[in-house]
């Protein structure tokens, strides 16, 4: 057992090396809270120092409480009784009580509904050291959206009847939105939702695949307005749990058996609406999916973590031909890439949330200087990290999910037969990680919503922003003159793709090599800013320029070659299945 | 766990003496001095795990009938850093004892040090951990309570109130005992003593900047912030009772011990063989 944030410096040094001030300042206001509550921050550093304080208890919780239930936890799973209630593993129970005690279930909540007032890049280390212990409880532990989502958009009076016990953990939440037909397409939700003459609101219709369906707190996306049939037509409403709510099943999964996922009957469920009619998809859901997004670009960091730490233990210490597997270059190769690797997806994925922090703490504060001369610089960063973040969330989720799967996949191989076996965690580790690149967006789904930045040349001034303020001494520096030559070669792929004739079957097909060659170039700049600070970090950086490129630049070569036979030529590449007898 | 209805009005004003340790687990090369005694410096130091336990049983209590937790702790001005713990916990106050004429003491000049501190509070109930992992002596719990004359109730596994009363479960390695006791009374904590709650961040953020006046120049901070803090003669412990002066204890010299089998004799499966065998075990005080 030990502490899997003190254990693990690298945490530490990410948030030092992205530098919080900022998102501290702008998250407390400019340090408003200290006058009205004695446990908050009076400055930056005060701060920070919470913020660790906050990952050293959350380490403290699942090294030592979670980590050692996740093996029954995954055996076990949740159970669904006749009454239609949901019993949760015994070590999902207990973590859901003590994150609750803790307060860490209310990490980005303001102070005033019962939470700590915490930017999200505390949340996703959190995120990242929770799925570590068990990538199953993220999917609990992480649905703060929930909360975050009633905070944001709901009437005060809601907030204050359900946030409070969603942060002390009396409460979990779900977001209801998947049905069989409405998967990546939510415009076709069916789920309807009825005023009576009293105004009072009532849900019908099933939902499926819904994580923790069996919490006390809904948000149903449902159609208020029958007369539009896409998305213009949903609402998000609050339904609280009920009789006329029933799980009807619970899904036998892959992985992540931690998490109950249900199928939901609601059978005129009494509802609240959340915010504005019609607006359930365009605004609410899209923040609730861009939130979930970067929790799981926590939980496919904190997955590949928990792989290479035993992958790493195991080669250092399995005995083969007389000296320890870790001596062979093969996989001192391997062991090499995944740890680069996951150090790269840490940079990016707390990046990302850094800058989701920056766009949310600048709109607060162009809301409050509005008028005053400093209002327009504020709104024009304001909107430089708006336009990041919807490239920045899907990469950072899509290159930590993808990490994931690769991650455990090289721990398995590296336990060989053992791996394959249930008596060591890995195998769960690559069960859990499946999933990631599938929810909240497929990884295909991921590159369509990054590629627009790409096509826009946004990486260009994401990489610039990551080495603001940064020293580059010689070695560095030609890191960087590295890093502006891939910029360029990424460049000249999309200049190539926008003007071929093909249009959008081209832009579609090869979309994916370009938000590779951008993700590898912003990737590069961080580990440059990593090094920066921490000159142990320098053989990292050396690595991902001298392998990553290489690898990255083949890609690019792809996207400029014109091929487009796997569409073109598809019944033939791809034959159709013969009917069966 | 019983209901509140069967604690009485104003709650139980509990006492936890909690005590910071080198954390043995960590024991390398350097951790024992020439003269026997545990060479602090080599190891980090920690809240002792069982006090940890003491803590979440006067906070249960606490929780369920009401009332209100001190924490104390005796030792050097570092041993602060468990006071701010026990605050982050869920204490309601914590006082360091410290003192320079207390250097030295063994569980005899400490359960008397401990003992006059714990007299100032007037306590229903006091709570220690059984032992602590750099002595392991597991006396200092029952010797406070003796120079209080209060009841020594060990190894308590779970606590239950009832008005005068406690109802304490106690481990007697073969199984349990229940104990109905009058209070004032004083009660040695196990690690079975039940799960263990989380640090509040909330809290953590607050009395992080607790600090007894030893650590601030000599000053107290104001309110919630403030660490009490004890000289023996601020709870009227008599200098010759305490450190090197009242501890008797002398180690004369410490000797790794290595368990290893060595040799084995059969027994007959009969009763006769089984007697025999009962018979050398209890002359040799094996047994018995």
């Amino acid at each position: 057992m030990s502490n899997f944030y003190r254990d693990n410096s690298d945490i530490e040094k990410t948030i030092d090396a992205l530098d919080l001030s900022e998102v501290a300042e702008l998250c407390e206001e400019g340090f408003r809270f200290a006058k009205e509550y004695d446990f908050a921050p009076a400055d930056a550093a005060d701060a920070i120092d919470n913020y660790k304080r906050a990952l050293d208890v959350c380490g403290d919780i699942s090294g030592n409480r979670i980590a050692p239930t996740a093996e029954e936890t995954d055996k076990v799973g949740n159970i669904l009784n006749e009454d239609g209630t949901v019993t949760y593993a015994p070590g999902i129970a207990l973590a859901i009580k003590l994150f609750g005690k803790s307060g860490l279930s209310g990490a980005t909540i303001p102070y005033y509904l019962g939470g700590l007032n915490m930017p999200c890049v505390v949340l996703t280390a959190c995120n990242d050291i929770v799925s570590r212990a068990d990538a199953s409880l993220m999917n609990i532990f992480g649905l703060q959206g929930i909360a975050e989502t009633i905070n944001q958009f709901a009437s005060e009076e809601i907030k204050k009847e359900y946030v409070p016990k969603l942060c002390n953990g009396t409460y979990t939440g779900a977001m209801v939105l998947t049905e069989p037909d409405a998967g990546s397409d939510l415009q076709s939700v069916k789920t309807s939702a009825y005023q009576d003459e009293n105004g009072n609101w009532f849900v019908n219709g099933v939902k499926r695949f819904i994580t923790n369906g069996c919490g006390d707190v809904l948000l149903v996306l449902a159609r208020t307005e029958p007369e539009f049939s896409d998305g213009r037509g949903l609402s998000c409403l609050l339904v609280e749990k009920c009789p006329q709510v029933k799980v009807r099943r619970l899904e036998h999964k892959l992985g992540i058996n931690g998490s109950p996922t249900c199928e939901l009957v609601f059978n005129n469920a009494p509802a609240k609406l959340i915010g504005q009619r019609k607006r359930g998809l365009i605004t609410y859901v899209m923040s609730l999916m861009n939130g979930a997004r970067v929790g799981i670009s926590a939980q496919g960091t904190g997955i590949a973590e928990a792989a290479y730490r035993a992958a790493r233990d195991y080669a250092a210490s399995r005995k083969q031909f007389g000296v320890t597997i870790d001596s062979f270059p093969a996989l001192r190769e391997l062991l090499s890439e995944m740890s680069v690797e996951l150090q790269a997806s840490r940079l990016l994925a707390y990046y990302s949330s850094k800058c989701v922090d920056l766009e949310m703490g600048l709109t607060k504060k162009f809301d409050s200087l509005k008028g005053s001369p400093e209002a327009q610089n504020v709104r024009k960063r304001m909107k430089t990290y708006a336009a990041f973040n919807k490239m920045l969330t899907p990469m950072a989720k899509y290159y930590a999910s993808e990490l994931s799967m690769r991650a455990s996949n090289g721990a398995v191989a590296v336990l060989g037969g053992s791996g394959y076996m249930k008596d060591y965690p890995v195998e769960r580790y690559l069960r859990d990680a499946r999933i990631t690149t599938i929810y909240e967006g497929t990884s295909q789904l991921q590159v369509v919503a990054a590629i627009a930045g790409v096509m826009a040349g946004l990486y260009r001034d994401v990489v610039a922003d990551v080495l603001e303020g940064v020293t580059l001494d010689a070695n560095l520096a030609s890191a960087k003159a590295e890093i502006d030559a891939l910029l360029d070669d990424v460049d000249s792929a999309v200049a190539y793709v926008k003007d071929h004739p093909e249009g959008k079957l081209y832009h579609d097909l090869h979309a994916r090599q370009l938000v590779d060659g951008a993700i590898t170039a912003i990737m590069a700049a961080l580990l440059v800013r990593f090094a920066a600070k921490y000159a142990e970090k320098a053989p990292a950086l050396d690595y991902w320029l001298k392998t990553k490129f290489t690898t990255v630049r083949a890609e690019l070569q792809k996207a400029k070659s014109g091929f487009i036979a796997s569409v073109t030529d598809f019944e033939k590449l791809a034959p159709a299945v013969p009917a069966a007898d | 766990m019983n209901t509140k209805a069967k604690g009485r009005e104003g709650g139980y004003n509990c006492v936890v003496c909690i005590k910071q340790v080198p954390d043995t687990k960590k024991v390398t090369g350097e951790a024992m001095k020439a003269d026997g005694t545990i060479n602090r410096a080599a190891l980090p130091a920690i809240f002792n795990p069982e006090d940890r336990n003491a803590l979440e049983a006067a906070l249960r209590v606490k929780e369920m009938y009401g009332g209100t937790v001190t924490a104390i702790a005796m030792g050097l001005p570092a041993a602060c850093a468990i006071l701010r713990e026990a605050l982050m916990c869920g204490a309601d106050k914590a006082y360091l004892v410290t003192d320079r004429k207390a250097a030295g003491s063994d569980t005899l000049a400490t359960s008397y040090i401990l003992s006059c501190a714990v007299r100032k509070f007037n306590p229903d109930l006091v709570f220690c951990g059984r032992q602590a992992i750099d002595g392991d002596t597991a006396q200092t719990g029952p010797q406070i309570a003796e120079k209080l004359d209060f009841a020594a109730i060990t190894y308590l596994e779970d606590i239950e109130m009832d008005g005068d009363f406690a109802i304490a479960t106690r481990d007697i390695g073969t199984g349990v005992e229940k104990d109905r006791v009058k209070l004032p009374a004083l009660f040695t904590v196990t690690e079975k003593f039940g799960e263990l709650r989380p640090y509040e961040v909330r809290r953590v953020m607050k009395y992080k900047k607790a600090k007894a006046p030893v650590e601030n120049g000599g000053v107290a901070l104001e309110g919630d912030f403030a660490i009490g803090q004890l000289s023996c003669d601020d709870i009227g412990a008599e200098a010759d009772r305490c450190g090197f002066a009242g501890s008797p204890t002398n180690v004369n010299k410490i000797v790794s011990v290595v368990l290893a089998g060595g040799d084995y004799k059969e027994v007959a499966a009969t009763d006769e063989g089984v007697k025999a065998l009962v018979d050398e075990l209890v002359a040799d005080h094996t047994i018995g």
